[in-house]
């Protein structure tokens, strides 16, 4: 038999206590689990369907219709002069991605509770999983913006290169919000009911349906500690290039993102050992 | 080269048991305490990883200061009744819960196999559940991919390993789960009674690669109820009692002192010997148990319908009678038949000082496994003299039948008929 030594190592079980917030290293030894727990959130949720990956294009685009004619239309709620249609798909890209990954990272714990409590690795990884796999419904989703710039005669200006960094922070603001709730729901199961309505109220509170200019200018800082309210306003300034970047709102998002995400690991480590015993 | 794999000193794991709800016998107070009920629930939950008060009624030592070391290449067998902390340690040891307090040393790469098919998703196939399975039971996707035609072919699913595992049946299902562990090459395996499942031809391939394993030098940490098992594959055992360490030496002399004598005991056993479960109130006393087959022989194994005779040999007899029962407990410790003398229309009246009591099971009907049997002898009034649990043990096997295990406990053969053709 072969001996592996890439996880030899000694462990020391007691009560802990430490400041390390993540265990990099850790995490590196276990890549391939996080690649097969991707891979099976990306290749379970389409299973026994009939449309498959299309569902990836058809939630946003379905949503879009309605809040084209019910906002656009209806509310008559302004757009910056850009196609409503186009202006609200930009923002939903992005928005899918949060609400989706958010709430499946919110119960990742409960529903992971059956594989923790038989098994041990970093239980950071739970929460975290839903944010990489939603990428790839994000990625589809993203192509079709594309095809209504070309639909509505929108260029790709060179502003598209800064969607990378826009795309990292609404991950990184993803991963800790998860983590946080994540961590709350397996002991508080509230949180598990209650976060529909957060992300139904971080939806109004994000410049999805209506522009950033729509609000009055005083509002526009303390919106802008909410992370996504500068990502969707920035995606949309750098798929249509159009309006400026707002790096004002999106540098104190990123400060804010920073912040959550790392109080959300320590709070999740200060939690792990308990994981097990409350699950 | 440290000798020793595993240190584990003084460990100690409390847990909070649910105290049950207080219930109000008047509306008022009812829904007082409903609009109150936030302010409580947030408390129980929070109370839930919070320990203030340390002597609580509601808190329970599931491990109380346990210290041992296991050496490197050891096989450690762990028995204990149900509520030992035979779980608890080995939920610590493999890092999933934290102890209270204590530590635990582990120089290795320890998989633990609490469960098999742990994170096993339906809509996948075979094929991804092997990948996904692995990587949570520590193994990397290279090792995964050196031995997937060897898991593929030990679990016999074959031409299913493309297919949802929602589509197969229990036992494919378990096959493949168990294929996956079997190939886990971990230098310390924590392994509890995961061996429980699957048909019996199953369970031995599934033995045979445990002791493979283990004699290829790896450390394994093995709990199971099944005596037989754990003195296979175990050199040492200790032995949990309400989360301490009741005994810790060569497995035969722990499964001694672990298991009533009688259940090691079968043909004939000598009652006479002090048993440690035996309530004797009286003077009656049972001297000597003896089970026979259908042609008075004695006998330790028996095909699943045959005869069963049990004798009984009892002292200090008087003139007023007596009355036995026998218990006949399986290996899960159900009672499967109380028989009893009462029921017998005999006459015990008058009998010399001795007495040998005979008694015929004509057909056992019961499956396979191990059984033992409890005496009972009471007097003329149905009064207690002498109790001793588990006096002797005997067979059951199922020769030459189908292969297919059964799955009750006792046995029908039933009386069958083609009514139409």
């Amino acid at each position: 038999m072969r001996k592996s030594s890439t996880f030899s190592r000694e462990v020391i079980i007691k009560p802990k206590s430490g400041w390390q917030i993540i265990n990099w290293k850790e995490l590196k030894e276990y890549k391939d689990l996080i690649y097969f727990l991707v891979l099976r959130d990306v290749t379970s949720l389409y299973k026994q369907t009939v449309l498959g990956f299309s569902w990836a294009i058809l939630r946003p685009v379905i949503k879009m219709i309605i809040f084209s004619i019910v906002f656009g239309g209806l509310a008559k709620i302004p757009s910056d002069g850009i196609p409503y249609p186009l202006f609200v798909y930009a923002g939903l890209v992005p928005w899918e991605y949060f609400s989706t990954s958010i709430t499946r990272s919110t119960g990742s714990l409960i529903t992971g509770s059956g594989i923790f409590t038989k098994v041990y690795f970093p239980r950071l990884i739970l929460p975290i999983v839903p944010c990489i796999a939603i990428l790839v419904d994000f990625a589809i989703a993203l192509s079709i913006v594309f095809i209504l710039m070309l639909y509505y005669g929108y260029a790709l200006s060179i502003t598209i290169l800064y969607l990378p960094i826009l795309i990292v922070l609404m991950i990184l603001f993803t991963a800790g919000l998860g983590t946080w709730l994540s961590a709350l729901a397996i002991q508080y199961r509230d949180v598990t009911h209650g976060v529909q309505f957060l992300v139904q109220i971080l939806m109004y509170a994000a410049p999805v349906i209506y522009p950033i200019s729509w609000l009055p200018e005083s509002y526009r800082l303390y919106l802008a500690m909410y992370p996504m309210y500068g990502v969707i306003e920035g995606f949309r300034a750098a798929l249509l290039g159009q309006n400026a970047m707002p790096w004002d709102i999106i540098g104190i998002g990123a400060i804010s993102a920073f912040i959550i995400f790392m109080s959300g690991a320590y709070y999740f480590k200060r939690k792990e050992r308990i994981f097990a015993d409350v699950a | 080269m440290n000798d020793i794999i595993i240190k584990v000193e003084n460990l100690s794991k409390r847990y909070r048991i649910g105290v049950q709800d207080v219930i109000h016998d008047s509306l008022i107070a009812s829904l007082f305490s409903w609009i109150k009920s936030p302010i409580s629930n947030f408390r129980r939950v929070q109370k839930l990883s919070k320990f203030d008060n340390e002597d609580a009624n509601d808190i329970i030592w599931a491990l109380r200061d346990t210290s041992f070391e296991i050496k490197n290449g050891e096989i450690l067998g762990i028995i204990g009744r149900n509520g030992a902390g035979k779980s608890t340690l080995l939920k610590i040891l493999s890092r999933i819960v934290e102890p209270t307090s204590g530590q635990a040393m582990v120089y290795g790469r320890v998989a633990s196999l609490l469960e098999i098919g742990t994170g096993f998703h339906r809509e996948l196939s075979g094929r991804e559940n092997i990948y996904l399975n692995g990587t949570i039971l520590g193994m990397t996707k290279k090792e995964i991919n050196d031995n997937f035609d060897n898991i593929v072919e030990f679990s016999e699913v074959g031409k299913f390993i493309d297919t949802p595992v929602k589509r197969y049946s229990s036992g494919m299902y378990v096959r493949l789960a168990f294929a996956v562990a079997a190939h886990l090459d971990p230098e310390v395996l924590i392994v509890d009674e995961v061996l429980a499942v699957g048909d019996a031809a199953f369970q031995k391939k599934c033995l045979g690669k445990m002791s493979e394993t283990a004699k290829a030098g790896r450390t394994v940490i093995f709990v199971s109820h099944n005596m037989h098992t754990i003195q296979d594959l175990c050199s040492r055992t200790i032995l949990l009692e309400d989360g301490k360490i009741a005994m810790d030496g060569p497995t035969s002399d722990v499964i001694k002192h672990y298991l009533q004598p009688g259940m090691l005991q079968t043909g004939e056993s000598d009652l006479v010997n002090n048993y440690r479960a035996r309530k004797s109130p009286g003077t009656l006393r049972a001297k000597s148990i003896r089970i026979l087959d259908s042609n008075q022989d004695i006998c330790s194994t028996f095909e699943i319908n045959d005869e069963l005779n049990i004798e009984l040999e009892i002292s200090n007899v008087n003139s007023n009678g007596f009355a036995v029962s026998f218990l006949i407990y399986n290996q899960q410790g159900a009672l499967i038949y109380h028989i009893r003398s009462q029921d017998g229309n005999i006459n015990t009246k008058n009998l010399g000082s001795t007495a040998t009591i005979g008694m015929t099971i004509p057909r056992l009907n019961i499956i396979q496994g191990r059984y033992s049997i409890d005496v009972w002898v009471g007097n003329h009034l149905d009064l207690l003299e002498d109790h001793i649990e588990s006096t002797i043990s005997f067979e059951v096997v199922n020769r030459g039948h189908s292969k297919v295990p059964l799955r009750s406990i006792i046995h029908e053969k039933g009386k069958w008929q083609i009514i139409n053709t």
